[in-house]
């Protein structure tokens, strides 16, 4: 049970449907950034996207072919465990789906990995059913490097730092293997409804 | 809370007394939860100043136009207050004495209060690990620390320089405007002393310097950015 601030009422609640805010998150409306490093610039014909591991046979597009690829367009709310949360965001990208489609694995985890080293692991339940993207438009536009740009995983259902920026692939494996983040100290799934911000939660 | 400083015209630092207290990294930060009568919530991060050794644990905590949690902080909490905090957070943007140096650590404006901790920790543990600091701020009154950095660049293996982008006092001797590339060729030290970089702020000035510093030929790897957004969540992980 949390103590009473004395003396805080806190800003005028924002018109908001509050069933869409998971706990302790608020909403913004700019788009904040937060990366461990410098923001890698990659050239577009260096890019490619890959999934490997333990599949029957590795796949990778080069960018002109993933972007031939069927996309999709969805509207959907984010959560970052800094708190904010930005509601309605609109994003275009190809569904985990479709790049899984004739691909066979036994693996049931999944490791992002993306330009700068940065990796992030979720359980592949998490990343197919209609769920996860990996997204090269926000709002319309080609995505800022500085948000993940060209290209960044997106899985809005979990916290934001499991959309890995500047996501090059997928490997797939049989057992789970935390990430950057999930190694120093944030939770490995992290699900915001359940407020799964870290090791502890 | 045991005790309020102000640092400048809209920083204050926090000192708190936390039961339990785990110990911290130098660079991490802690969440601080509110809760109102009506039950609302209001929680946001704020990196912790002081070194690990202090005995208290220490917040720097800047005002922000319309910022719920910072304005509560700063003018409304009191002394014997209690407060719920989270933490301490946060792994890569953290720096030991074991860690080894040389140091380069860049700040703008409140970006410097957990570069703050590793010099504070640095000086606390007697490491003689080089160190070499930038800050960007707007005036010589935003500068946060001042008196103690000036106390603390006695030591003649910590180089503190600082930027001022606004305006800057009759003789300034130091650098004036954005950091730029001679500006950070000047600071040293250079890629080839393979320092370890740390570079905190809001997020413009957090890329604009990373992009510099790769450029210059600094290995991104060795370059841990915290970044702040126009929100106003103080500094995050």
């Amino acid at each position: 049970m949390s103590p009473i601030s004395r003396g805080f009422r806190g800003r005028p609640r924002k018109d908001v449907d509050p069933a869409r805010i998971p706990p302790g998150q608020y909403t913004v409306n700019d788009f904040p950034v937060l990366s461990a490093g410098p923001t890698p610039r990659s050239p577009l014909d260096e890019w490619s996207f890959t999934i490997q591991g333990a599949v029957d046979r590795p796949v990778s597009w080069p960018w002109e072919e993933f972007l031939a690829l069927p996309a999709e367009t969805v509207a959907v709310d984010i959560h970052c465990v800094t708190k904010w949360s930005k509601l309605d965001t609109t994003w275009t990208g190809v569904a985990i789906d479709t790049l899984l489609e004739g691909v066979n694995t036994e693996g049931r985890y999944v490791t992002a990995w993306c330009d700068g080293g940065y990796t992030t692991n979720l359980p592949l339940d998490d990343l197919t059913g209609g769920r996860a993207w990996v997204a090269y438009r926000f709002g319309g536009e080609p995505l800022d490097p500085e948000h993940g740009g060209p290209a960044r995983l997106l899985v809005p259902h979990l916290y934001f730092w499991k959309s890995a920026k500047w996501v090059r692939g997928l490997t797939l494996t049989l057992e789970d293997q935390p990430g950057f983040w999930e190694a120093a100290g944030y939770h490995n799934r992290g699900d915001p409804w359940h407020e799964q911000r870290y090791w502890s939660d | 809370m045991r005790g309020l400083t102000d640092e400048s015209s809209h920083a204050k630092t926090l000192s708190l007394e936390v039961p339990d207290w785990p110990g911290h990294l130098a660079g991490q930060h802690v969440d601080v939860r509110l809760t109102a009568e009506d039950g609302y919530q209001a929680e946001r991060s704020y990196s912790i100043a002081s070194a690990p050794e202090s005995p208290l644990v220490e917040l720097t905590v800047e005002r922000i136009d319309d910022g719920e949690v910072s304005h509560y902080l700063i003018e409304e909490l009191r002394s014997g207050d209690e407060l719920e905090l989270r933490g301490p957070i946060g792994g890569p943007f953290t720096w030991r004495t074991v860690d080894g140096g040389p140091l380069l650590l860049i700040a703008g404006g409140s970006g410097l209060v957990p570069l703050m901790a590793m010099l504070r920790h640095r000086a606390a543990a007697g490491s003689s690990v080089e160190a070499w600091l930038l800050v960007s701020a707007r005036s010589w009154p935003d500068l946060l620390y001042r008196d103690e950095l000036t106390r603390l660049a006695a030591d003649e293996r910590l180089h503190a320089s600082y930027t001022l982008t606004r305006s800057r006092p009759e003789g300034w001797s130091g650098f004036a405007g954005r950091v730029d590339r001679p500006m950070l060729a000047a600071v040293g030290p250079g890629p080839a002393e393979s320092p370890l970089v740390y570079v905190c702020g809001p997020t413009p000035f957090v890329e604009h310097v990373a992009d510099l510093l790769v450029d210059m030929g600094h290995e991104p790897q060795s370059i841990r950015t915290e970044r702040f957004g126009p929100t106003g969540t103080g500094s995050t992980a």
